[in-house]
């Protein structure tokens, strides 16, 4: 295959996980690494670097309109980040030592954990619980617009989310994706913000937290221009199109269609990792 | 309580936002310019990239890439609109930094700088 052909494939590829990501929430660097290994034989840190470009792309793209809605909350963002930053230049520092085998199995989890997640709907938590006393000392608790007007909400299990929020670090630099779904759990789940607080926060940090370990990638030369213009250029695009078309009525079969993807990835990585074949 | 700061917060977050959005726009279009220059150059030959080569002299560093744009490089000009790229959520941390020092919250300005230090070092440092 020429390099212009690959750069064409890729950039379609790329358009269309950004734009499956964008409808169904899940977000496209999920499946632009194993499409490239899988479909492409890329080589997996090539993979991790261009994937990283796309995350940072798409959360920096789609940061006016979220904090337009007034759901984000920058505190919290912000002292996550001192969490995720580290976790994730712990990742890139311990990228060099793992085989890409392993790499490959942690990825088909993760993706297996995603599809999974994304069959169950989230329950709404009480908001008014009495609040982590560190979350007061840092006045983490903030308000948010609700049908209702404006609601308060208060901040539980602060270092717990901190903690997991170091783990999604890792794994965002260690796999080269957003891991949104880490984020929003660790706020949702642990720290008992809304969900669409969670959300919208967890996309206002993705970028930061990529941006830590492309640094580093960049030095290594995981990042191969040739590979990540069109990937790049591929996900912002398709990212930017779902975001405009979204509507609520068809995402429901459209999320089904992408766990599909998702889980058919997984088993894919899984298999490639247990055979060594990556 | 904390009502008018958040809508303080808010409004600073917002023309952050926007200035993020235009860095990403930058970023896409020198991509863009490299990228077709790349494919102009390179387009017919073969591609391999089933192997990992290791660093590319030329494209390891920040400073070193500058260089190699002075020559008018096309995998070097996709490698600034990428550090453009990488630089945004930089920039947006620079800014909230900035934006919690205006409101003298010295706790959140503390957080900021860590956080800001630990991508300045990734940025200009990660070799580890």
């Amino acid at each position: 295959m020429t390099l212009g052909l690959l750069a064409l494939l890729l950039g379609v590829g790329a358009f269309g996980a950004g734009l499956l990501g964008a409808l169904t929430g899940l977000g496209g660097g999920l499946v632009v690494v194993p499409m490239m290994t899988i479909l492409f034989h890329v080589d997996l840190r090539y993979a991790i670097g261009a994937s990283l470009v796309s995350v940072i792309a798409t959360s920096s793209g789609a940061a006016a309109a979220y904090v337009r809605e007034g759901f984000t909350n920058v505190r919290v963002g912000i002292f996550l980040e001192v969490a995720t930053t580290t976790g994730a230049l712990t990742g890139a520092a311990l990228a060099g030592f793992i085989p890409t085998a392993a790499l490959a199995i942690m990825f088909g989890l993760v993706l297996l954990y995603t599809a999974f997640r994304s069959f169950q709907s989230h329950e709404d938590h009480p908001l008014d619980l009495p609040a982590d006393p560190l979350a007061i000392k840092l006045r983490l608790g903030s308000t948010y617009p609700t049908r209702e007007g404006i609601r308060a909400y208060s901040v539980q299990g602060v270092k717990a989310g901190f903690a997991l929020m170091f783990v999604a670090g890792v794994l965002s630099a260690l796999l080269g994706i957003g891991s949104g779904i880490v984020k929003v759990l660790a706020m949702d789940r642990t720290m008992k913000l809304p969900f669409k607080v969670s959300t919208t926060t967890s996309n206002f940090m993705i970028g930061v937290t990529a941006a830590a370990s492309a640094g580093v990638y960049l030095h290594r030369g995981y990042i191969e221009p040739a590979l990540a213009f069109p990937v790049m250029l591929g996900v912002l695009g398709g990212a930017l199109l779902g975001a405009r078309i979204l509507s609520g009525a068809k995402t429901i079969l459209l999320r089904r269609i992408f766990t599909v993807v998702v889980v058919i990835l997984a088993l894919e990585m899984l298999y490639k990792g247990i055979k060594g074949a990556l | 309580m904390d009502a008018t700061r958040d809508r303080q917060d808010e409004r600073i977050e917002r023309i952050i936002g926007r200035l993020l959005q235009i860095g990403v726009l930058t970023a896409a279009v020198v991509v863009l310019i490299g990228g077709s220059m790349l494919l102009a150059q390179y387009g017919s030959i073969p591609a391999n990239f089933a192997r990992f080569k290791g660093e590319d002299p030329v494209l390891k560093s920040v400073g070193s890439i500058v260089r190699a744009v002075m020559t008018g490089d096309s995998r070097a000009i996709v490698q600034v609109g990428l550090v453009l790229l990488i630089a945004t959520p930089v920039a947006r941390v620079a800014l909230t930094m900035v934006a919690f020092a205006l409101q003298r919250d010295r706790v959140y300005v503390v957080v900021t700088a860590i956080v800001l230090a630990l991508l300045l070092y990734g940025l200009f440092w990660g070799r580890a």
